[in-house]
């Protein structure tokens, strides 16, 4: 950053330079702990006015990066890279509401147990959820997917029978790959009868090394 | 189409509105400025139309926003005022600022305003005249009149004292240590 006299330094030659300068090019910019601060109390009081609709992050794990949003109502949203983290943010801000904001510590119980969960310490989530995004049949899926124990698979069979739609596997199918919050209803314990692995929202290589995940712990 | 997540308003247009915050309210109170616009502005935001100039949206809200500071700031004594010339222009880190501000807060508020709004946050006379009230001509008037006062507070102030004490311009002077 310039100061005003270097700046004036630098472009002055005669005293009739000084009417064609910009007197404003000396304001500061918003610098990044400022930019930081700001914005931490823009998530605090978004809160405390009941404004934050969707608050998001992401974290680091061993399949890369998580994006985590959440309602009041509870977890929204689990999203693999691959899915587009941007793209994902745009249909939150469509779907449930535009006032969406980055508000990491809003997630840090979610963090905390996706965290353990990957280190082979949390075999349940306790996580309040939000399933506003699925509906109708495929929200009924995803009720009997919780109840698939750690470490256990079904097949889409078993899943579409259990929720009263013996037929409906491709419908199972349908509402394991629509599932908003994956990994924490675990989507991932669904396999095909014949034993093989089957499609997965975050790509067969991801669905295969949860379950190994879950194999070794 | 549908409105971008309120985040990617933060992001975009943040830092536009903190500077017009600090050429409006100054230094202090900016982060306050700043932060009640951005707070008001979520609260609106489902509401507005996407088509909408999001930036002029945001310095309409500023622009209520700094009056309500302003007029805070005018029901307190303002020592400020009684202040006697300051003798010189310091370039101390954080000086410089506070000489801008300075200058600026020596600005009629509709001249700093108009300025703000137009040279800093891009806006056109149009839109600084819906913001501030009058015809975009006398938006456009306020921003020079206030523009040419700074060149003469600000500008030939700091010209006059990087060039000091020769009394002649110097044309290539080296970079002040």
């Amino acid at each position: 950053m310039s100061t005003p006299a270097a700046a004036a330094a630098a472009t002055v030659s005669t005293a009739s330079t000084a009417s064609q300068a910009d007197p404003l090019a000396d304001l500061p910019s918003l610098d990044d702990d400022t930019a930081d601060r700001l914005h931490r109390r823009l998530e605090a009081d978004a809160a405390a006015s009941d404004l934050l609709d969707v608050a998001y992050r992401t974290i680091d794990t061993p399949l890369g990066s998580l994006l985590l949003a959440s309602t009041d109502v509870g977890l929204v949203r689990v999203a693999y890279d691959s899915e587009d983290h941007d793209l994902v943010l745009q249909t939150l801000a469509a779907k449930v509401s535009p006032r969406v904001l980055h508000a990491p510590a809003r997630l840090d119980a979610v963090a905390a147990e996706i965290d353990e969960y990957f280190a082979g310490r949390r075999r349940r989530f306790d996580l309040p959820l939000d399933l506003q995004l699925s509906g109708g049949f495929y929200r009924t899926v995803l009720g009997f997917l919780q109840d698939i124990d750690y470490g256990t698979t079904r097949s889409y069979t078993a899943i579409a029978t259990a929720a009263g739609s013996p037929k409906a596997v491709r419908a199972v199918g349908t509402a394991c790959a629509t599932n908003p919050v994956p990994i924490v209803v675990p989507c991932h314990r669904v396999l095909r009868s014949d034993g093989s692995i089957g499609q997965y929202l975050g790509g067969t290589e991801t669905k295969m090394r949860l379950l190994a995940l879950e194999a070794a712990a | 189409m549908s409105l971008p997540p309120f985040e990617t308003i933060v992001t975009r247009h943040g830092p536009t509105v903190y500077r017009v915050c600090r050429a409006v309210v100054g230094p202090e109170s900016a982060e306050d400025a700043w932060s009640d616009t951005f707070l008001a502005a979520l609260r609106a935001y489902p509401e507005l139309p996407v088509e909408a100039n999001v930036e002029a949206w945001l310095v309409t809200i500023a622009h209520r926003k700094a009056l309500d500071q302003v007029r805070a700031e005018q029901r307190r004594p303002a020592p400020a005022a009684d202040l006697p010339e300051r003798a010189g222009h310091t370039h101390q880190p954080g000086g410089w600022e506070a000489d801008l501000w300075d200058a600026l807060r020596q600005l009629p508020l509709k001249q700093r305003q108009t300025v703000a709004y137009h040279y800093l946050a891009g806006l056109p006379y149009a839109e600084v005249a819906a913001t501030v009230g009058g015809t975009p001509d006398a938006a456009r008037r306020a921003a020079a009149d206030g523009i040419a006062a700074l060149r003469r507070s600000y500008l030939s102030a700091t010209v006059r004292s990087s060039s000091a004490p020769t009394s002649t311009p110097v044309p290539t002077s080296g970079e002040p240590a």
